[in-house]
């Protein structure tokens, strides 16, 4: 489990391409976001496959707002489940966009773990400021479109799928 | 779009020929340069749409047309139960009766000019819009099914609204055949102070003017005058819809072995419109266009207060309601014959001609009005359906520009707070809590509304009336 201030680090870290695949060179994770029509594709990469989908939830998150504005001042349990590691990742999305949209919250930080079909995870954020937080476009759900999780030919994992906003 | 893989029919229709598993053929509405300029991507969507059980006629595109989930954003396809027909979840999109509502305010220009940014204030403090704002309503369970089930009808009932705004709302402002048994807990959990919320994204409210009329005897029936006001809201479903696509999307990607269809893309899920999921989807998706309805009649509500406060004699009619992301139940003749068919449009516009029964006095003899959203900087259009519409597309057309960039690059490009400087220069005020928002939107993100427009008129969509110009502009 990454601490809070590791994550947001690497969050800070992520490189703002907006087509092709990352090359992963030198970075152990982070996200991008990469463009498709009207919606916004989400990206993440990571050591392992909970890595990766942790760095997809930042990639969600900075939608909305910047990661590095969010303070973790309530940390929120979330799990799902699904019978591919793909459909999970959708799963996983839509959870994280839930929780956003009934507790008006924003998260800056995750941690995944995933156990077969089966992903738990804590999301730390802080209610939505529109003082603080320059709010972008509020995410209605994960689609199917352009989802991809793999085990890269460098050793890392990508997890990226399209969200419709 | 490489237009090698396409015949041309004649100046705005283009074919794609049935071949490998298709069982219509695709039609592309749309002029050269549009046609052009569209994603590859909308070819290959149409061609998987116009694959379905049970479509009828063709999988058809609009002149905005661009590349969505599964169905392309702009696409219109009708299924027949008889013939294993499907309703898909995606083909109706996530956010279920996003659209659009135009209210004539029989006012001049001149007369709102000295308190613009009086009036503009006022609709910005009283429109809950953007991220983390909520509606002023909640709702228990029992209240959220009655709305639910009742849609504007609701609404009008609890004291927002006229009665005589119910006619100028499609299905007479309630879907009819909504269950909301079949909205999960989570979609009303989404829902229980979003009501009369706009949301944010590409959604707004605008005070436009009206610029131009191309067709003034129609525009006389539709109380449009040129140099008059009016206030145009486009928004959806909110978290409700959103999480009703979401939910029965997974559904219906889980069911797709079950159903033995063969799917070439996973975004195409569906279920047969007479199968246990189908029935509940249809029942949830009305549930989800009930929402959108009742918002924005809450929306007009708060309107009606906002322009009362400064102009108590202002009319405050509307003109119409217009539903883009839905799947309906309509009448229509298929070779010769009468057919009860589930009409999918995803990004477009139900457009019926003069003589549909469905359309109240006195627009019935006149074509219903088709209200096409713009950017904020450009204009935004009244068309009128045509007699000839029905045949093409099942009485359908466009329903907006459609991007030229997407959200990153117009961050990018422009600055929000030199957009709305840039407008103001302009006459035009924009009231948003987001300036990363309205960067996101800016005129120039999105193509040219009017030449979409002029497309679907030369291809017998629809026909122009109006032209509306944004004068104020409240933004989530």
């Amino acid at each position: 489990m990454a601490d809070v201030d590791e994550i947001r680090v690497i969050g800070a870290d992520h490189r703002d391409s907006t087509a092709g695949s990352p090359t992963l060179g030198g970075q152990r994770a982070g996200w991008e976001h990469f463009p498709h029509g009207a919606d916004i594709g989400v990206r993440g990469w990571g050591a392992t496959a909970a890595a990766a989908f942790e760095q997809a939830a930042l990639a969600t998150s900075a939608i909305v707002v910047d990661p590095s504005l969010i303070r973790s001042e309530t940390a929120v349990d979330l799990s799902c489940e699904a019978a591919s590691l793909e459909d999970l990742l959708v799963e996983w999305l839509n959870a994280v966009i839930f929780e956003m949209s009934t507790r008006q919250m924003v998260f800056g930080a995750f941690t995944v773990e995933i156990d077969g079909q089966r992903l738990t995870a804590a999301a730390r954020g802080e209610r939505f400021d529109p003082d603080r937080h320059d709010g972008g476009v509020e995410p209605k759900g994960a689609t199917y479109t352009m989802l991809r999780v793999a085990h890269r030919g460098d050793g890392a994992w990508e997890a990226q799928c399209v969200v419709d906003v | 779009m490489d237009l090698r893989g396409l015949v041309r029919k004649d100046d705005t229709e283009w074919w794609i020929e049935p071949r490998g598993s298709m069982r219509v053929p695709g039609v592309l509405y749309a002029s050269e340069a549009l046609i052009r300029e569209m994603d590859d991507k909308v070819a290959e969507q149409v061609r998987n749409v116009a694959s379905l059980p049970g479509i009828v006629n063709a999988s058809y595109a609009m002149p905005d047309a661009h590349w969505g989930y599964g169905f392309p954003i702009g696409g219109v396809a009708a299924f027949d139960p008889d013939e294993g027909g499907v309703v898909s979840a995606g083909g109706v999109g996530f956010d279920i009766s996003c659209g659009v509502r135009t209210i004539v305010t029989g006012l001049r220009e001149e007369t709102i000019e000295p308190v613009k940014p009086k009036l503009a204030d006022e609709l910005f403090r009283r429109i809950p819009a953007g991220m983390g704002q909520r509606g002023y309503l909640r709702l228990d369970d029992d209240e959220l099914d009655a709305m639910l089930t009742g849609g504007a009808r609701w609404a009008v009932a609890r004291g927002y609204g006229r009665p005589e705004d119910l006619e100028r709302i499609e299905d007479d402002g309630r879907a009819a055949d909504a269950v909301p048994a079949e909205v999960s807990r989570k979609a009303r959990d989404r829902q229980r102070d979003q009501v009369g919320t706009l949301g944010s994204g590409n959604h707004y409210l605008e005070v436009q003017r009206v610029a131009r009329i191309p067709a003034p005897e129609i525009a006389e029936v539709f109380d449009l005058r040129e140099g008059e006001i009016v206030v145009s809201i486009h928004c959806g479903s909110r978290g409700l819809g959103h999480q009703i696509g979401t939910d029965y999307l997974a559904r219906m990607v889980k069911r797709q072995s079950d159903f033995t269809l063969s799917i070439p893309d996973r975004e195409l899920a569906c279920a047969p419109i007479r199968s246990d999921l189908g029935e509940s989807y249809l029942g949830a998706m009305r549930a989800g266009i009930n929402c959108a309805l009742a918002n924005r009649q809450v929306l007009t509500h708060l309107v009606r207060e906002a322009l009362g406060t400064l102009f108590p004699d202002a009319t405050l009619d509307v003109l119409y309601d217009v539903s883009h992301n839905t799947c309906k139940v309509e009448e229509h003749v298929v070779d010769g014959r009468r057919k009860r068919l589930f009409v999918h449009r995803k990004g477009a516009t139900r457009a019926f001609g003069p003589g549909h029964p469905d359309l109240p006095e006195p627009l019935r003899t006149i074509g219903q009005p088709v209200l096409i959203g713009g950017t904020m900087g450009t204009a935004s259009y009244v068309l009128v359906g045509t007699p000839e519409g029905r045949a093409r597309a099942f009485g359908s057309s466009c329903h907006g520009a459609g991007r030229r960039l997407s959200r990153h690059a117009a961050v990018k490009q422009f600055g929000g707070r030199q957009v709305i400087d840039e407008l103001g220069r302009r006459g035009i005020l924009v009231r948003s809590r987001s300036t990363r928002g309205v960067a996101e939107e800016a005129p120039n993100a999105y193509k040219d509304v009017t030449a979409v427009v002029e497309a679907a008129e030369r291809a017998g969509l629809s026909r122009a009336v109006a032209r509306l110009e944004p004068v104020i502009v409240v933004k989530g």
